[in-house]
């Protein structure tokens, strides 16, 4: 590989001082392999550095609030996040609740089972697949924006294709309080 | 009999050609990486499963961390305009090389009476920890709060440049409470902004 000249010098023969032809190869191997080691955490580098975005459309702020959807109460889950990573979810309306509310957690094994069965019930009663779940998301002043960004994400993953984000309400507060997820 | 003799051949390859590609590609790739700009706020973004890169031109930055809030428009032309339009708003007069130096900050976070100094600063000066004490929010009287104003100023000015509409990107540190991204996302839906991304790193499958 590397060609190295080791035949010293001296033994001059006939008195003439040649000057030894010398080879011009280098061994180029270590070269290539940093310059591949840099192309590839270049390459790396450029492409994962972008930082992935999650969209999301919020309904125009009207003024007057005088037009308010109305939606049947067996298809809402209402989801409300408290404070230390919790949350808590009920069907219905908060006053009168078509299932008890339940504290949960966020992840595979908490609200996503939740989110799943309730998706498919809600579509075996109304027997239409357009007519899905309707999520309606309550954000606490005591959740932070982790707990916002999972619970979208958790939108995505179990494919809830309504949902909303609404201001959370006095009695949805005081049931977060009832169960020790607001101080 | 004598044996055939197999040619004994050199295992040393011309690794000329390869070398040249070689740094060919690592030229260009160094070329195109964009050195990555030291942020005056930083902030751990919350892991989400969504696929979806952002894209790196007309979509301005709210970072939100530690009840700050800071903020950046990419395109120097873009930022120039929008300082520009800001000092019509708030009757501030910008040199030349105030407008270039303004051009040149990632993002920023700074109530406007202060902007000319923090302009002023060297980089490193800038992003020190603390130093900037993140763009008002409060509205004052009448008038809107200074958020509002550089989001509008920011839109006209990608308006006017590129003629497209300017996107909004949040950016927001994983135990930012609540309510701070509230106010936000009140500032942006007053301006009828509705859509908007929220900018989050890239979470492992858990399947």
């Amino acid at each position: 590989m590397a060609e190295l000249d080791t035949s010293g010098g001296g033994k001059n023969k006939g008195g003439k001082v040649r000057s030894k032809k010398q080879s011009t190869r280098v061994d180029l191997t270590a070269m290539v392999d940093l310059a591949f080691l840099l192309i590839t955490f270049f390459m790396l580098t450029t492409t994962l550095a972008k930082p992935q975005a999650m969209d999301l459309a919020m309904p125009d702020k009207e003024k007057d609030d005088q037009q308010e959807l109305t939606v049947a109460d067996n298809r809402t889950m209402t989801i409300l996040l408290g404070d230390n990573n919790r949350l808590e979810w009920y069907m219905g309306l908060v006053d009168k609740p078509l299932t008890p509310p339940q504290v949960d957690n966020y992840g595979r094994n908490g609200i996503r089972k939740a989110l799943i069965e309730n998706s498919k019930k809600v579509i075996a009663t109304t027997g239409d697949p357009s007519k899905g779940l309707i999520v309606l998301i309550k954000p606490s002043d005591q959740s932070n924006y982790r707990n916002f960004v999972d619970i979208l994400d958790e939108m995505k993953v179990s494919n809830i294709e309504r949902y909303a984000i609404v201001e959370i309400s006095d009695p949805d507060i005081a049931l977060l309080k009832r169960d020790g997820l607001y101080k | 009999m004598p044996r055939i003799k197999v040619a004994r051949k050199s295992t040393a390859i011309d690794m000329t050609a390869m070398c040249d590609v070689a740094f060919l590609l690592l030229t260009f790739f160094i070329l195109t990486a964009t050195a990555r700009q030291p942020e005056p706020l930083p902030v751990d973004t919350p892991a989400s499963t969504v696929k979806f890169k952002l894209p790196d031109v007309d979509i301005a930055t709210l970072t939100v961390g530690q009840e700050k809030v800071f903020f950046g428009v990419p395109g120097q032309p873009i930022r120039v305009r929008t300082l520009e339009l800001m000092g019509e708003k708030y009757q501030m007069t910008f040199t030349d090389e105030e407008k270039l130096r303004f051009s040149l900050m990632e993002s920023f976070g700074v109530p406007i009476g202060n902007l000319k100094q923090i302009i002023m600063l060297k980089g490193d000066e800038r992003n020190a920890a603390g130093l900037q004490p993140g763009i008002p929010t409060d509205s004052v009287g009448q008038r809107p709060s200074e958020l509002h104003d550089w989001l509008l100023s920011a839109r006209y000015a990608t308006k006017e440049l590129n003629n497209v509409d300017m996107r909004v990107s949040i950016k927001g540190d994983s135990r930012e409470e609540y309510p701070s991204i509230k106010k936000i996302l009140g500032i942006l839906q007053d301006q009828n902004i509705n859509k908007f991304s929220l900018i989050t790193s890239l979470r492992a499958d858990e399947k």
